[in-house]
């Protein structure tokens, strides 16, 4: 690879010594997700109610605790397909991509984006759900959504023939659990209802007083990176 | 026109563990060398203090301290009648994105290799004859150094890194603590072992129970506050569990950063070049020796680096990347097995028992990323093979490690519903019930397993991508199988109310299934230039002032984690550079 021809000598990428300025950037720290302001990559109607639906079913409202979308889960996939998740910034995209290595492979590799699989995966499902039951998915009977999830997760139900349908159902699956379970600073796991459930502390640094107590109910309180007053 | 800087004495491609170590010696040696690593400036209290660390789904989740695949990956194939794939997303190789490389945000197990290890060829031929060594589909080889000569090296890393740990082995004698397998020792750990923690006690008091051995497993999250030869402080750990992929807040993970950069970077005769990615060593005319390196800045620029020595010590997939791009010994070939850079590429074959208890109450929250216990029974060549049909064996281990939610919920009983009110009724009885027995074990070179370069996918830079072609050897295969039935005996001897077996070996290997992350060989070591690329001083033997240091080096891989040998190697070239090589440049050893 040619440098072209006025080449500009490397500069500030150079270090000797150690760096003085050792202080945490506070463009490092990340964003609180603000709930329930306007959507940036969920902007389609259909689409948020499809993806509501399906969340709600992943993880729906019991005795243990709110929905997904009760627990800001939609406002976490929101943030997460408009910033790099979503646009596949840590994804080797260059062509060609052959479908059939990925039995080689062993898990499907994509070139499309998470943004661009929520797209077209979301609207095939209602495709579908119109198709079948001449309603859009969200309007379904809860059983009858499970019904179709099921089917999607164990490859009895088919999409289309170029989304891979289970791969798209493991997605969600996966985008909904982090949803629910990472810090409330990303916009779900609201009040820490999801680390409640379970029993985990949150974002605690030390846990040596506890070492020695093993075995032994410790009652800890989760806290979140997000400062409170 | 090609910017050309000052010459240096030594440039070092890749400022991870073996770059920062051998920079370190060369320095203090006098010597003006020269860094290039192709991430930015990263450090403990700019990245990763305890403000932003507790966070899984940055660090663990999304890998944001990982190269990503977009910037280094690989294209994989099982065999050579297949078309290579990329990797696309992340796989097996976790490499770091900044400096200081994946011993940045590493777990954290600290190990040597057994004595065995170094010499699977000989040792296996002497106990069970030739035909159990030459299967027709393993290439075994010895590394041309033993673990006696690697003992000083091993040493000094341990000190450095302040490992924390019991001997199990002084000098020849067995110690009531610790792993009685491991080879001779003259000197205890820098610092003593970390707690035992539930799921520790759980396992040893069942290891006990068959007649093994459990030991607490030495790491590199240290136990208390430590202050190294190089006058470096590291603080104790906390126990945190936010430990693999993740920088560590306290100072307590042994890195490049926490153990050697604050002596390294104020070193008058030492500066690094970051975001500046190599792709080129250069030769001479005569092609006896390299002149410097080529790389590209962040601005994208091609700059020359001339120096006197080139030491690659970037991950082991663009070691051989860049001996292949640069023309720097001869490339292998699987059908005739000639040739010798991107020979005998070996991974970790795993097994091992998921395992569910009632009323464990575990605290998987507390824990550390090396922390655990182990035992070494069926491990190496530990135990009697004759009657079996494998070589090596497995360390068979538990972790406390973490308790990190989101990944998490993918460890509750088969037949568990994975979503609905079903998932959450059974996330919330096993998130504080839940357990695993990996088996780490060997993983030995194949005649067909090798990596070129691929001739269809290129990186950003237009250098082609590496092009990996592996499957899993059938001793290796078998072993897993073994290994795995013994860790669901000693799951049922744990009290698990319910166990799951797992063996990654049963199925072919992938890049895309991350049975681990630890991918070994390519540029290996050996007395014997027709076998390998560089000698036992990690010296190649084809161009005397290029010396390739790291994982890529080891012939096979042993039933541990890799860092501690590959400090120890490090340590031990660049010694062999300063006291022998400057002072008469040629080849340190007769091919």
């Amino acid at each position: 690879m040619a440098a072209p021809a006025l080449a500009v000598p490397a500069k500030a990428a150079e270090m000797h010594g150690y760096p003085e300025d050792m202080a945490l950037n506070p463009n490092f720290v990340p964003q609180g997700i603000r709930r329930g302001g306007v959507r940036l990559s969920l902007t389609d109607d259909t689409d948020y109610k499809t993806v509501k639906a399906v969340f709600d079913r992943l993880m729906p409202a019991d005795e243990l605790g709110p929905s997904a979308s009760e627990a800001g889960c939609l406002d976490f996939l929101d943030a997460q397909l408009a910033g790099p998740f979503g646009e596949g910034q840590s994804l080797y995209r260059d062509k060609p991509l052959d479908p059939k290595a990925d039995e080689m492979m062993q898990v499907p590799q994509f070139i499309a984006t998470p943004r661009e699989r929520y797209d077209t995966g979301l609207k095939a499902l209602e495709a579908y759900a119109r198709k079948t039951d001449g309603a859009s998915f969200a309007d379904l009977q809860p059983n009858r959504q499970d019904e179709i999830l099921e089917g999607m997760e164990n490859g009895t139900i088919s999409l289309g023939p170029d989304i891979n349908t289970k791969a798209f159902f493991e997605l969600m699956l996966q985008n909904v659990r982090e949803g629910y379970f990472a810090d409330p600073l990303y916009g779900g796991n609201k009040d820490m209802v999801g680390w409640k459930m379970i029993g985990f502390p949150g974002a605690r640094y030390d846990y040596r007083a506890y070492t020695d107590k093993t075995g032994q109910k410790l009652g800890l309180e989760p806290v979140s990176l997000i400062p409170r007053d | 026109m090609v910017m050309k800087r000052p010459k240096a004495d030594v440039v070092v491609i890749g400022l991870g563990w073996s770059g920062s170590l051998m920079c370190e010696e060369l320095t203090r040696a006098g010597l003006n060398v020269v860094a290039i690593d192709r991430g930015p400036w990263t450090d403990t209290s700019t990245h990763t203090p305890p403000a932003v660390d507790a966070d899984e789904l940055r660090w663990a989740s999304r890998k944001e301290l990982l190269r990503k695949p977009r910037d280094l990956t690989t294209t994989f194939r099982n065999t050579v009648d297949q078309i290579a794939a990329p990797q696309r997303d992340f796989g097996v190789y976790e490499l770091g994105g900044g400096v200081g490389g994946a011993g940045f945000h590493w777990a954290g197990m600290a190990w040597r290799f057994s004595p065995w290890d170094f010499q699977v060829r000989s040792k296996t031929i002497e106990r069970y004859g030739l035909k159990r060594a030459e299967d027709g589909e393993m290439q075994l080889q010895d590394w041309g150094i033993t673990y006696d000569e690697l003992e000083p090296f091993y040493d000094r890393w341990e000190r450095i890194a302040g490992i924390s740990g019991k001997a199990g082995n002084l000098k020849g004698e067995i110690q009531s603590e610790g792993n009685p397998f491991e080879g001779p020792r003259q000197r205890d750990y820098p610092t003593p072992p970390l707690k035992t923690l539930r799921m520790m006690e759980l396992f040893n008091k069942g290891a006990k129970d068959l007649g093994l051995h459990p030991f607490t497993i030495p790491v590199a999250n240290i136990s208390q506050a430590y202050v190294n030869p190089l006058g470096v402080s590291m603080g104790p750990c906390t126990y945190c569990g936010f430990c693999l992929y993740y920088g560590c807040g306290n100072y307590s993970k042994s890195s490049p950063q926490a153990c050697i950069f604050p002596t390294l970077m104020r070193r008058e005769n030492f500066s690094v070049i970051t975001e500046a990615c190599v792709t080129r060593i250069n030769k001479s005319s005569d092609g006896e020796r390299a002149t410097g390196v080529t790389y590209i800045d962040a601005k994208g620029n091609e700059v020359e680096q001339p120096a006197d020595i080139i030491c690659s010590t970037a991950f082991i997939v663009d070691n051989v990347r860049l001996l292949l791009t640069s023309g720097i010994g001869q490339p292998y070939d699987p059908r005739t097995q000639e040739g010798v850079v991107g020979r005998n590429f070996s991974f970790q074959t795993v097994s091992g028992a998921d395992m569910w208890f009632e009323d464990g109450q575990i605290n998987p929250f507390i824990g550390a990323g090396g922390l655990g216990s182990q035992i070494d029974d069926y491990n190496g060549d530990n135990f009697d093979h004759s009657e079996l049909d494998f070589i090596g064996g497995a360390g068979i281990l538990t972790l406390s490690r973490d308790g990190q939610p989101i990944a998490k919920a993918n460890n509750i009983p088969p037949g568990s519903p994975r979503w609905g009110s079903g998932f959450k009724k059974a996330y919330s009885k096993y998130y504080q019930n839940y357990g695993t027995l990996f088996n780490q074990g060997c993983s030995m070179p194949v005649k067909g397993g090798y990596m070129d370069l691929d001739p269809n996918y290129r990186d950003k830079f237009g250098v082609p991508l590496i092009r990996l072609t592996y499957d899993y050897a059938t001793s290796d295969r078998n072993m897993a199988k073994f290994t795995m039935d013994r860790s669901v005996e000693l799951a049922k001897a744990m009290g698990a109310a319910q166990v799951s077996p797992f063996n990654f070996a049963a199925k072919s290997f992938s890049t895309a299934v991350v049975a681990s992350d630890h991918v070994i060989g390519g540029a290996v070591m050996g007395a014997d230039p027709k076998t390998s690329a560089v000698n036992t001083y990690l010296q190649s033997w084809d161009c005397h002032n290029v010396f390739v240091v790291g994982a890529s080096a080891f012939p096979n891989n042993a039933g541990y984690n890799p860092t501690g040998t590959v400090g120890a190697l490090a340590i031990r070239t660049a010694q062999a550079i300063h006291q022998t090589y400057v002072k008469n440049p040629g080849a340190l050893v007769e091919g």
